[in-house]
């Protein structure tokens, strides 16, 4: 089953390669992580989307809990939660692409945000299966680059991950 | 009060109150090795190789309870020094390693001798740290020790660039540790120690199964009288030997691959089972899937959560300091009725003499030819069973856990979970430091004493009056016994060809050097070499053994406790 862990840890250098290295070194899915320092500017917040058996999370959650640069641990998925993840895609926009892919970023409530003779750059936010469906509903020919960058989450409501 | 980086390192050491470094130096680290040249409150060891410098600071580790201290130098120090780390991190030994490093404006340049220590030891240590600054040394070296020695413990590198050890700054060693990312449990939950309890008691064939964590959570004591009380039957894993005093009627022998029928079967056909300080390894248990075919009520008491549920699923989890919440078990039972299942263990009890009646431990003597586990035994009696006794790995690893009765904890000092050949003899160096008027015994083979036999070079500048006990079969035995079960008899670069001549080696590095190649010969040999005449030499005996011999009971690789082999059977 699909998991989004969110974690906060100690913002030194090395800390992201030791969360890095646990997953590789104990064959832990890892679908995507994204890291960044919070407004707390001694502490970094990470996501992480893996995947695995009920016994295989509870591991992944007590070695993340075990590494000493790692403060505390959220798994979101025990609970309500929002994610959200954000994409840029640029596009071919010469001849009927260039209306085709302006409607359609409007219709995904996306934004253009560069804008060339014979390209877009469209950002979109939203669950990572509104991303995938974007890219299902446009022409495959008319993208020319992808970058995501992986689920962020935080809890709904009082389910707060603070230190 | 300004110091430099390695008049720092100095203090904090003495701060510490380590009493040995082992280490080795080099270009990275002469600033600390200047200043230890003008200290005398620690004594470094040089050992002849820095794997030998992380192996003895372990092994001084496992046999004081204290915290081990190496000290190696950049680049191919470093690397040497990884094996003994992740030796230590395996069977969670605590221990802080520093290393030296590149000075930092090079960190990142290819710099002679330099590798990413951290990078490297990253996944077999506990922690590590590189310090940049001069101002966080001290409280750095702090962190490392508490995060070694505390919760599960474990090996920590401090790599120092050698910038950092010339720089100066104010000295000031903190005297408390605060992490907020750290906070290991001390003591386990009320309520599930009650349960635990309750079960235990309620138990018609309870079983206790006491691993590496009774002996490194000093908690031997406690376990002793809690499992008399209780009148359990309990075994100690390879790395919990001497947790329970082996010669006790209770205590039924070290389970697994190569345990007693006694205790793998009691493993098997509990209907509790206690497991303390133990992971339930793939060598303990088998065949997982097969250790789950028959019902049982498992209580897990272990400081580290990750080690409960990890391969096989606990209804009672209790994580905590071993000590503890058997301190807490203790004081239940002394509030209330004292309780007498002599009556309803009874058939239990009949059951394990059924299986110990098996003697599945007995081996074909022979006249002419050593058999290893006859030396085992008798160095058993002549050392009165209160030796320190290391090995290395393999087949006399298996021969000495299995003969070699411990009856106190921290006195068998072995490599469990990594299985690192070499460490024999350094580790008898670390435990003779650590007790210079024990008797200490090396029991190794001739292929793990090569891999690191330097060291008797430092035996000698050193003193150390260790015992080498070589079972020497010309095999690599453990893969021989595998090749022959497993692999038709092809015995592929098993046979250790172009042997030194021992007894000569140990007498051109200044030892006194034995060959005993009959079985008669055993008994007076030992008391020879551990008699008033070499009470102050190493002595290195070279017993020609059978050449054939195997290491029974088996559990084949895969298979469950129940499908054990004895001798007998083949």
């Amino acid at each position: 089953m699909r998991h989004i862990v969110s974690l906060l840890m100690e913002n030194e250098a090395g800390a992201l390669s030791r969360v890095a290295g646990l997953f590789s070194a104990r064959g832990y899915n890892i679908e995507s992580l994204t890291v960044a320092p919070t407004e707390d500017e001694t502490l970094s917040r990470m996501t992480i989307v893996t995947s695995g058996s009920e016994e295989v999370i509870e591991q992944i959650v007590k070695q993340l809990n075990k590494l000493v640069d790692v403060v505390k641990l959220l798994d979101l998925s025990d609970g309500r939660h929002i994610e959200r993840e954000l994409m840029l895609v640029k596009v071919r926009a010469t001849g009927a692409y260039r209306e085709e892919m302006k409607r359609m970023s409007d219709i995904f409530r996306g934004r253009i945000i560069d804008v060339d003779g014979g390209s877009y750059t469209i950002e979109l936010t939203g669950s990572g299966s509104k991303l995938d469906a974007f890219l299902e509903a446009i022409d495959k020919n008319a993208i020319l680059e992808t970058v995501r960058t992986g689920a962020s989450g935080i809890g709904r409501g009082d389910r707060i991950l603070k230190v | 009060m300004q110091l430099t980086g390695a008049e720092i390192v100095i203090r904090c050491l003495q701060e510490e109150n380590v009493e040995f470094v082992f280490g080795y130096p080099g270009g990275a680290v002469l600033n600390i090795y200047d200043e230890i040249f003008k200290q005398d409150k620690f004594k470094h060891v040089l050992v002849r190789h820095e794997q030998a410098a992380t192996h003895a600071a372990d092994a001084y580790a496992r046999a004081t309870g204290k915290v081990g201290v190496a000290l190696v130098t950049s680049g191919p120090g470093a690397t040497n020094a990884v094996t003994g780390i992740a030796t230590a991190y395996m069977d969670s030994i605590p221990m802080v390693v520093l290393s030296g490093q590149v000075p930092t404006p090079s960190i990142g340049m290819d710099a002679f001798q330099e590798v990413d220590m951290v990078g490297i030891t990253r996944p077999c240590v506990k922690h590590n740290f590189l310090v940049k600054d001069i101002n966080e040394l001290a409280s750095t070296i702090k962190k490392a020790f508490y995060i070694a020695a505390s919760g599960r413990p474990g090996p920590v590198v401090v790599d120092i660039p050698k910038d950092v050890t010339a720089h100066v700054a104010e000295f000031a060693y903190p005297q408390e540790v605060h992490l907020r990312s750290y906070n290991p449990v001390f003591k386990g939950h009320s309520g599930q120690i009650k349960k635990a309890l309750k079960l235990l008691l309620e138990a018609r064939r309870p079983f206790v199964y006491a691993g590496g964590g009774v002996v490194l959570g000093d908690a031997a004591e406690l376990l002793t009288t809690l499992t008399r009380r209780l009148n359990l039957p309990i075994t100690n894993t390879l790395m919990g030997l001497g947790g329970y005093p082996a010669t006790d009627r209770q205590f039924v022998g070290m389970p697994g691959m190569h345990g007693t029928l006694e205790a793998n079967m009691a493993m098997q056909e509990c209907d509790v089972l206690l497991a303390v300080g133990a992971r339930f390894d793939d060598r303990v248990i088998g065949n997982p899937a097969h250790f789950g075919q028959n019902p049982r009520t498992i209580i897990h008491i272990d400081v580290d959560p990750s080690s409960i549920s990890k391969r096989v699923k606990v209804d009672v989890p209790i994580v905590g300091e071993v000590k503890s919440v058997l301190a807490e078990m203790l004081h239940l039972l002394d509030e209330g009725e004292k309780p007498n299942n002599a009556e309803p263990l009874k058939a239990w009890w009949q059951k394990i003499e059924e299986w110990r009646s098996k003697s599945c431990l007995k081996y074909a003597m022979s006249d002419t030819v050593i058999k290893p586990q006859y030396v085992v035994e008798k160095l058993w009696e002549v050392t009165k069973g209160d030796a320190f006794v290391t090995s290395d790995v393999g087949q006399h690893q298996m021969w000495a856990a299995q003969y070699y009765k411990f009856d106190k904890p921290r006195r068998w000092l072995n490599s469990g979970g990594l299985g690192t050949m070499g460490v024999g003899l350094p580790y008898a160096m670390g435990a003779q430091f650590a007790f210079p008027d024990a008797q200490v015994a090396c029991i190794t083979g001739e292929g793990s004493i090569q891999m690191n036999i330097q060291e008797l070079s430092t035996c000698k500048q050193f003193h150390l009056p260790i015992k080498v006990i070589l079972l020497n079969n010309r095999y690599l035995g453990m893969v021989r016994q595998w090749q022959e079960f497993f692999y038709e008899n092809r015995y592929s670069e098993s046979y250790m060809d172009s042997l030194p001549d021992f007894v000569k080696l140990a007498e051109s590095y200044g030892h006194v050097g034995m060959s005993i190649t009959k079985p008669g010969d055993v008994e007076s040999a030992l008391k020879e070499a551990f008699g008033a005449k070499n009470k102050n030499r190493l002595v290195f005996m070279d017993f020609i053994t059978d050449p054939k011999e195997n290491v029974f009971p088996m559990v084949p690789n895969g298979k469950g406790l129940s499908e054990i082999i004895l001798a007998e059977d083949l």
